[in-house]
């Protein structure tokens, strides 16, 4: 399942998606709003996407784990729209038959989502000031997962 | 040629506009693609060296020759997650 969603992630209904009796390796990764990045305070995130090409890079990313790991099954969600702190913008479930290959492909799929995926994300401090997040041009920030 | 391109994040932001057309030759490369729109909008000088083009759902080279009917899409570096 890939889906772009302006609502709540409901990551407990992802997790079940992916679950199966062939599935030994369940592994869920969640990116969320963090309050702290390199000493500054966030308020809050708005995330920005480019929603057709957005999905058919991450249903790329699905075919990439499905030729790398005997993948049983995926989900990738992830939140446009404005974020508050502890939210999730981000949630991939992937489930194998043996835990390190669900281990490697859901750490493959956040990390190539974050490279090539266009969605984008602007940090709003609580100084009151704006910043996009570009790779190479300011430090990465946004969410635990970094 | 007269191409529509589509902006997203901050390139949207600085350029003030969801779309921004531009005039090229027929035939015309992503590399000329982007020479245009850095002198047509200078606002946007802070990102040009690290825009992406893309033409439908994927990534354009500098090479990619462009046709009027490209669904064309120019923005940042991905940040997502």
């Amino acid at each position: 399942m890939i889906e772009l969603t302006r609502d709540t992630i409901d990551y407990t209904t992802l997790t079940e998606s992916v679950r199966s009796d062939q599935a030994g390796a369940v592994v869920l990764f969640l990116g969320t709003v963090r309050e702290m990045t390199a000493g500054r305070q966030t308020a809050a995130l708005d995330y920005d996407a480019y929603p057709e090409m957005a999905l058919a890079k991450l249903a790329e990313l699905e075919t990439e784990a499905r030729d790398r790991w005997p993948v049983i099954e995926v989900a990738m969600i992830h939140r446009i729209g404005h974020l508050e702190l502890g939210e999730v913008s981000v949630a991939v479930a992937v489930s194998t038959p043996h835990r390190p290959d669900a281990f490697e492909a859901a750490r493959h799929l956040i990390d190539r989502l974050k490279e090539i995926v266009p969605i984008w994300k602007k940090e709003n401090f609580t100084d009151g000031t704006t910043e996009w997040v570009h790779p190479g041009t300011t430090p990465e920030s946004g969410e635990t997962g970094n | 040629m007269k191409l529509d391109v589509r902006l997203f994040a901050q390139a949207r932001e600085l350029a003030g506009a969801e779309h921004v057309s531009v005039e090229l030759p027929d035939s015309s490369t992503v590399a000329a693609l982007r020479e245009v729109l850095a002198a047509q909008f200078p606002q946007l000088a802070p990102l040009s060296p690290n825009l992406l083009i893309a033409i439908g759902t994927d990534y354009a080279s500098s090479e990619t020759v462009l046709s009027p009917d490209a669904d064309i899409a120019c923005f940042p570096p991905v940040s997502g997650g």
